[in-house]
């Protein structure tokens, strides 16, 4: 019960802080919806290309990537918070009066994913505007946003550990370039049967190429590599759990 | 004459210093382009199986972008770093000698231009070994160069317009999106007459920033393209201009003395 | 041509849809003299300064340094003058063997004596051992050394000081102090020094100009300010709290009563010469006195009497200078 109450009260301060400040809120909402347009929009013509036999289009097909990178980076956004609050003091006062330190964590793991389904809500909205075309039912939809809940996850327990660890808003690159990294390594622009070399190499063994791939088959209604990705997501949440938690116990005992 | 030299030069000297003892100032403009470079050619490279597409090479085709987000940084560098004088109070200092304004904002610009320098034979370096040749030969790497420094002036007068206006760090900072929305929004990814989606290719037509990329990217794969070069030059040129005048103007109000 | 090294004649700054922060202020400062520029934050010191040292036009009034008028002969007032103003204006990434340097450097000093001078200003404000460190990494009293030695390159003739040990140590502050002063009377370098604090005014200032909502309103020696307002006093705590009566019925021959939370106090009426006479009373009285204390008036008691308020503790705004642009923001357009 402690633990519920402490993560209830990090995640409304969480939250309160990002919905009232413009500063925070509008860019984890711009930036996604502008990646989309660019990718989408840009680069339809793609589709075109020999072998690309995606069914439902290059828009649903970025979609889904953007879906994912939205939800990876507003796991980073929230993480940065994170770094501030420690940085300002202000993770002290919370570490000194929480009686639940997991509840701390807790808390802002459900503020991330609040404020991503936020992200998320709108996201969805412009692309269905734009005519995606959705070959997924109910049950294949919610895979691909069950997925892309456990990325959030992920990343922002990634972001945390990082945060905890060096309790300063300059951790922020730290936390951001291997998220970075992690999702342009993988298909981003073509389905990974079209690429080829060294990044055909490194996709093939990147977690979230799985992740990705599955989730643009759950838009399609073709499920494919389910168990892969929720394995490799799965997987990644649990490992950055335990990250998260050993940068708590550091943070604790740096004081 | 002389004095306004030597006081350009001194104030360049110190740009430079000062971008060196910040690493990250160094590193992030010659890494990221380089990652974005490899991811993109990497995961772009069957567009060159499109109908049209001017190369077999996407490595070559998109080598022409780290020039421009080069200059990118350049925005951010002499931005922040002239913000950083006005917040100290350290323009005050300057604005106390016998320096001349204009000698301010050259030496800002000079030290970013030789940043930029540094960052455009790493480029093009990393080019030559992946194996890209230029279709301008030996001559087309002088114009490249020119061409890309006369961006980086323009990007970097932007900067310190944003800076000499707000007095504010944070303020130029926030241009990084603007400048990555035009980046984005433009033919860096694909060819514009490759691309499908009419309101896209429209915007992309609208924007200064693809006459930039593909004034480089003709040196780079197309051979001599007046076309490319007369737009691209009068582009930056246009931006190098504008840039100026309204970083001069607001230098001038910034230091005002009597 | 005026005798003053600095001289302000009717000077006034007003700021749009704000209030006048230097409402016409007549000074003059003789060369070599320190003055004291003392008032709350808000008062007008630094738009003062700004003024003067070219970098705020007056919007009405003229002033001359160094026989130059600020206004139109500009360039050569800031050739005559060094400034260390409000805040340490330095850059972080710069050693400060580099400051140096490059301040020579602007200020054209001959390319052979630039290294010398660096040097011999490093070792005069006692940062040689600091030289090729870093800014960043200077305390505060370090970081306003090097900011005053980087207004010295040049030789100037006049030097003007914002609040130059606000935020300091005991030590920095006595040990800037002491150049200051040694500026003055070895170098007859005339300092313009304005401050918040009274016991610098004190100390350091020949003579002192007390300004309040920009205008001054009290200006002379700081013996002569605080003669205007008050003789001194005199505080008695008897050793024996019963003495106490006696002791007042003695000491108000001298004076006349005023408070006191400890003992018995007295306003001398001839000063301080009847100290000896107290002390002949209270002993011929036979009365032990655990303590004897003569407070003389303060610049605080000089304020109050001007202002109607105290100095110390007296603060209008966040900012010194009311209506005065902040750092990094452009300067308002003047009225």
């Amino acid at each position: 019960m402690r633990t519920l109450a402490v993560a209830r009260g990090v995640a409304w301060r969480t939250l309160h802080n990002v919905f009232t400040n413009p500063s925070l809120f509008v860019p984890s909402i711009v930036f996604p919806l502008f990646f989309f347009v660019a990718f989408a929009g840009g680069l339809s013509h793609v589709q075109d290309v020999p072998g690309f036999n995606y069914s439902q289009g290059y828009t649903a097909f970025q979609f889904v990537f953007v879906l994912l990178q939205s939800a990876a980076f507003g796991g980073v956004f929230t993480g940065f918070g994170i770094a501030r609050d420690f940085e300002s003091g202000f993770a002290r006062r919370l570490l000194l009066a929480a009686p639940s330190r997991t509840g701390i964590l807790l808390g802002y793991s459900v503020a991330a994913l609040l404020r991503w389904l936020v992200t998320a809500t709108v996201l969805t909205t412009v692309a269905l505007a734009a005519g995606m075309n959705v070959g997924g039912s109910g049950v294949d939809l919610f895979g691909l946003y069950a997925l892309a809940l456990i990325v959030n996850a992920a990343a922002l327990l990634w972001a945390a550990g990082v945060a905890m660890r060096l309790r300063t808003m300059q951790a922020g690159p730290i936390m951001q370039f291997p998220v970075f990294l992690v999702l342009f390594f993988a298909p981003v622009y073509v389905p990974l049967a079209l690429l080829s070399g060294w990044i055909h190499a490194i996709a093939t063994v990147n977690p979230l190429t799985r992740v990705l791939e599955a989730g643009r088959g759950f838009l399609a209604g073709s499920p494919t590599e389910v168990a892969a990705a929720f394995g490799a997501a799965l997987a990644l949440a649990a490992a950055f759990s335990f990250w998260a938690l050993r940068g708590l116990r550091k943070a604790e005992v740096a004081g | 004459m002389n004095v306004l030299a030597d006081q350009v030069f001194l104030l360049a000297r110190r740009s430079v210093v000062r971008t060196i003892r910040q690493p990250a100032n160094v590193v992030a403009p010659l890494v990221f382009p380089m990652m974005l470079l490899a991811v993109n050619s990497g995961g772009l490279k069957a567009e060159t199986h499109l109908p049209g597409f001017p190369t077999s090479s996407f490595f070559a085709f998109a080598l022409a972008v780290p020039f421009i987000q080069g200059a990118l940084f350049a925005t951010m560098n002499a931005g922040t770093d002239l913000a950083r004088d006005i917040q100290t109070g350290f323009l005050s200092r300057l604005s106390l000698t016998p320096m001349r304004g204009i000698a301010l904002l050259g030496g800002q610009l000079g030290g970013v231009l030789t940043l930029g320098v540094v960052q455009a034979v790493v480029y093009l370096t990393v080019g030559l070994i992946v194996g890209v040749r230029l279709a301008t030969g030996p001559l087309g790497v002088v114009v490249l160069f020119l061409f890309a420094m006369l961006v980086t002036l323009g990007f970097g007068a932007l900067g310190a317009f944003a800076a000499l206006r707000t007095g504010s760090g944070e303020a130029v900072q926030s241009l990084f999106p603007a400048f990555f929305v035009f980046l984005f929004l433009s033919s860096m990814n694909i060819p514009r007459n490759l691309i499908s989606t009419t309101w896209f290719r429209d915007v992309a037509t609208l924007n200064p920033v693809s006459y930039l990329i593909e004034c480089v990217r003709s040196l780079i794969i197309v051979g001599w393209d007046t076309e490319a070069l007369v737009l691209g030059f009068g582009v930056a040129t246009v931006i190098a201009v504008v840039a100026l005048a309204l970083a001069n103007w607001a230098l001038r109000v910034r230091m005002a003395r009597t | 041509m005026s005798d003053y090294a600095i001289e302000a004649t009717e000077l006034v700054r007003e700021f749009k849809n704000g209030p006048r922060a230097v409402d016409s202020i007549d000074l003059g400062v003789a060369p070599g003299e320190i003055y004291g520029f003392l008032g709350p934050n808000g008062a007008g010191k630094s738009t003062t300064v700004h003024m003067l040292t070219t970098l705020l036009p007056p919007t009405s009034g003229s002033a001359r340094v160094a026989g130059y008028d600020v206004v139109s002969e500009g360039s050569h007032v800031r050739a005559a003058i060094g400034a260390a103003l409000q805040e340490a204006a330095l850059d972080p990434l710069l050693t400060g063997r580099e400051h140096l340097r490059l301040q020579a450097s602007l200020q054209a000093l001959p390319r052979s004596e630039r290294k010398q001078r660096a040097d011999e200003l490093l070792t005069r404000v006692g940062l040689t051992h600091a030289a090729d460190r870093k800014v960043r990494g200077y305390s505060g009293g370090m970081k306003r050394r090097l900011d005053l030695a980087m207004a010295l390159v040049h030789n100037p003739t006049v030097l003007f000081l914002d609040e130059p040990t606000t935020g300091l140590d005991i030590q920095s502050r006595s040990a800037l102090w002491e150049e200051v002063a040694r500026l003055a009377r070895e170098d007859k370098v005339t300092v313009f020094l304005t401050t918040q604090y009274l016991e610098e005014a004190d100390v350091l200032a020949d003579r002192v100009g007390i300004i309040d909502h920009g205008h001054i309103v009290a200006e002379g020696t700081p013996a002569e300010l605080k003669a205007q307002v008050g003789r001194p006093t005199v505080e008695a705590i008897p050793a024996d709290p019963e003495d106490a009566d006696r002791v007042a019925e003695i000491l108000a021959r001298f004076g006349d009563p005023c408070g006191s939370t400890k003992g018995v106090a007295v306003r001398l009426r001839a000063g301080e010469a009847d100290l000896v006479d107290v002390v002949r009373a209270l002993d011929s009285a036979a009365i032990k006195v655990e303590n004897l204390q003569l407070h003389q008036p303060s610049l605080d008691d000089v304020f109050l009497a001007k202002t109607g308020r105290s100095l110390e503790g007296s603060d209008d705004d966040g900012d010194d200078d009311q209506g005065a642009p902040a750092r990094g923001e452009l300067a308002a357009e003047p009225a």
